[in-house]
C-alpha cells in the first residue's frame, strides 16, 4: 500500500567511517511520502549519524544513498543560541528560506506558539522551542522532515502532545518522517516502520513485530517487551508542552 | 582645522566602519575575535611582503591574510591541536617572522608605530579609493553570502541539512575578514583591527533585539567612533588607531549604562 507513494530516500547499506572506526554500518532503509519511520537505539548506536547520512551532513563511506527530493527539513537534537546573537523566532523561522508573514503564522500556529513571533528565542522554555524548531521546519512545507529527539526534555504530558502534533503534521502535510526516539520503550503509536540500530540494524518491522523480535530482547532485555505498548488514556482536558492545561 | 588631510581621513575613516559593522557582529557571533586576531598580525607579513617586491600594501596584506586564514581552516579540520592553541601559534609566528624580516629590509625606513597603530592622518587618495572599492565589494559578496552565512552563524548542521553549503560559505568569510583587515589596517593599525570590529558590535549588543538592528547600530556606532576619535587625534596629537578605538570603547561603556536598572 505504501509502495504506491513516492519513495523519497533509500539507503542501501550505507555505513559512515571516522577515524577508522564504523560509526554505523550496513544500514538499510527506505522513507515513503506520508510514512512514519521511527530510529531507535542505545546511546551511541548511530540514530543521529543515519539520519545525518540521509541529511547530507555526512558522506558516507560505503553503500548508497538515493534521494528524491531536496525539500528536506531538519529538527535537530539541541541548538545553543549565543547570547551574543538578538534573534526572535521571527529571524529564526526564515533562517534557511524566505517565507511569506502568513506562512510563519500558518506554522506557528499550527504547533500553538504563535503568540512568541516576536519573542526573543532564549525566554521561551523548552517545550515552546521544540514547537518553535518543529514550525521553522514545516513552515517551507518539506516533503521530507527528519526530527532528532524531538520530545527531549519534555514532561510526559508534553511528549503526548509533541506526539499528536508529529502525527498531524504526517497526515496534514503528507511528508515522509523520520523519527529519532530517545526512548526505547515507547514507540509512537502512529509509526509505521521502527527500525532498531545498534550500530547496525538489529531488527526493524512493524511496531508490534519489533517488540517481539528476539534481537530487540536481547539488546534491550526481557523486562521491557512487556512494557513496550503505548499507554493511551482519554482526559477531558490536554496538557500543552510546557505542562499548562487547554481544553 | 578642517585641512585637506583631516577630510581625507574622515572619508577613508567612515568608509572602514561601515564594512567593520556587519562584518563584526559575525565575528562576535561566530566567536571569531582571536580568529580576528591572527588574521590581523599576519597582515604584519603582508606589509613585509609589500616592500619587498613593491607590491601594494593593501593588496598584499589582503592575499596574505587570506593565505594564513585558509590555511588555518584547513588545519583546523587535520591536526588534533586545540583551536586555541592553533590559531596562537599562526597569530605569533606570523608576527615574529613579519618582524624578522622587517629588520632585515634595513634599506627602507618603515615606521612600525604606524604600522601597528595606525595613522589613517596620512591616506592618500588612492588609499580612499581601495577603501572604498575594497569595501563596496566586500559588502556585495556579504550580502549574496548573507542568508547561507547567519543560517550557519546559528546552527551549522540546520545549514548544512538543508542545503545552504555552509562550509564554502565560512570559506568566503574568511576572505572577507582578510579583506576587511586590508582596508583597514592604514586607520587602526595591526594590533588593534580586532577592536574596531568587536567593540562597536558589542555595544550595539546591548540594545538591539534582533541580528539586523545590531548589524546597523555596530555599523553607526563605528563611524561614529572614527568621527570623534579622528577629531581627538588631530586635537590631542595621538595615533589615529588607539584614539578611535579609545572612544568606541566609551560608546560601550554608556552602552551598558541602561541594563544597570
Amino acid at each position: 500500500m505504501l509502495n504506491q507513494n513516492k519513495l523519497l530516500v533509500k539507503l542501501n547499506n550505507a555505513g559512515v567511517k571516522k577515524n577508522n572506526k564504523w560509526l554505523v554500518k550496513g544500514v538499510s532503509l527506505e522513507i515513503y511520502k506520508g510514512q512514519i519511520v521511527t530510529l531507535i537505539g542505545p546511546n551511541g548506536s548511530g540514530k543521529t549519524t543515519t539520519a545525518k547520512i540521509v541529511l547530507d551532513i555526512f558522506k558516507i563511506d560505503e553503500g548508497e544513498v538515493t534521494k528524491n527530493t531536496n525539500k528536506l527539513a531538519y529538527v535537530p537534537q539541541k541548538i545553543a543560541i549565543d547570547w551574543t546573537l538578538p534573534l526572535r523566532v521571527f529571524d529564526f523561522m526564515t533562517l534557511t528560506c524566505k517565507l511569506k508573514i502568513s506562512e510563519i503564522e500558518d506554522a506557528l500556529s499550527l504547533t500553538g506558539v504563535v503568540g512568541h513571533l516576536y519573542n526573543d528565542i532564549r525566554n521561551l522554555s523548552g517545550g515552546e522551542f521544540q514547537r518553535v524548531l518543529i514550525a521553522r521546519a514545516i513552515a517551507k512545507k518539506p516533503e521530507l522532515l527528519i526530527l532528532d529527539e524531538p520530545v527531549q526534555g519534555v514532561d510526559y504530558s508534553g511528549e503526548i502532545a509533541l506526539y499528536n502534533l508529529i502525527k498531524k503534521i504526517s497526515k496534514d502535510f503528507n511528508c515522509g518522517i523520520l523519527l529519532i526516539s530517545h526512548d526505547l520503550h515507547f514507540v509512537m503509536s502512529a509509526t509505521d516502520h521502527v527500525i532498531c540500530l545498534n550500530g547496525h540494524i538489529c531488527c526493524s518491522g512493524a511496531p508490534s513485530v519489533v517488540s517481539k523480535n528476539p534481537a530487540y530482547l536481547e539488546l534491550f532485555g526481557e523486562r521491557t517487551s512487556s512494557t513496550l505498548s503505548l499507554y493511551e488514556h482519554k482526559h477531558d482536558h490536554t496538557h500543552d508542552s510546557d505542562g499548562s492545561i487547554s481544553k | 582645522m578642517f585641512d585637506d588631510f583631516f577630510i581625507r581621513a574622515l572619508i577613508a575613516g567612515i568608509g572602514v566602519a561601515i564594512v567593520a559593522g556587519p562584518l563584526g557582529c559575525l565575528v562576535i557571533w561566530r566567536r571569531l575575535s582571536y580568529f580576528g586576531d591572527t588574521l590581523a598580525h599576519s597582515a604584519l607579513l603582508g606589509v613585509t611582503f609589500a616592500y619587498s617586491f613593491e607590491l601594494n600594501a593593501s593588496f598584499s596584506v589582503f592575499i596574505i591574510s587570506a593565505v594564513i586564514g585558509l590555511l588555518l581552516l584547513s588545519l583546523q579540520k587535520r591536526t588534533k591541536l586545540p583551536g586555541d592553541a592553533l590559531l596562537g601559534i599562526l597569530s605569533h609566528a606570523s608576527l615574529a617572522v613579519g618582524l624578522v624580516i622587517i629588520g632585515f629590509l634595513s634599506f627602507i625606513r618603515i615606521d612600525l608605530m604606524s604600522l601597528l597603530f595606525g595613522d589613517i592622518l596620512a591616506v592618500s587618495l588612492q588609499e580612499i579609493l581601495i577603501i572604498w572599492v575594497g569595501g563596496f565589494l566586500i559588502l556585495i559578496i556579504l550580502f549574496f553570502i548573507w542568508k547561507s552565512l547567519f543560517a550557519a552563524t546559528v546552527n551549522y548542521e540546520l545549514a548544512a541539512a538543508e542545503g545552504m553549503n555552509p562550509d564554502r560559505t565560512n570559506l568566503i568569510f574568511t576572505i572577507l575578514l582578510a579583506g576587511v583587515i586590508a582596508i583597514s589596517i592604514k586607520m587602526v593599525g595591526i594590533l588593534l583591527i580586532t577592536g574596531l570590529l568587536l567593540i562597536p558590535a558589542a555595544m550595539s549588543r546591548n540594545f538591539s533585539k534582533g541580528p539586523y538592528q545590531m548589524v546597523f547600530f555596530s555599523a553607526i556606532g563605528g563611524v561614529l567612533s572614527v568621527i570623534v576619535g579622528l577629531f581627538a587625534s588631530l586635537e590631542f596629537d595621538i595615533a589615529s588607531g588607539p584614539a578611535i578605538i579609545t572612544v568606541a570603547l566609551v560608546f560601550f561603556i554608556l552602552s551598558l549604562i541602561p541594563l544597570k536598572k
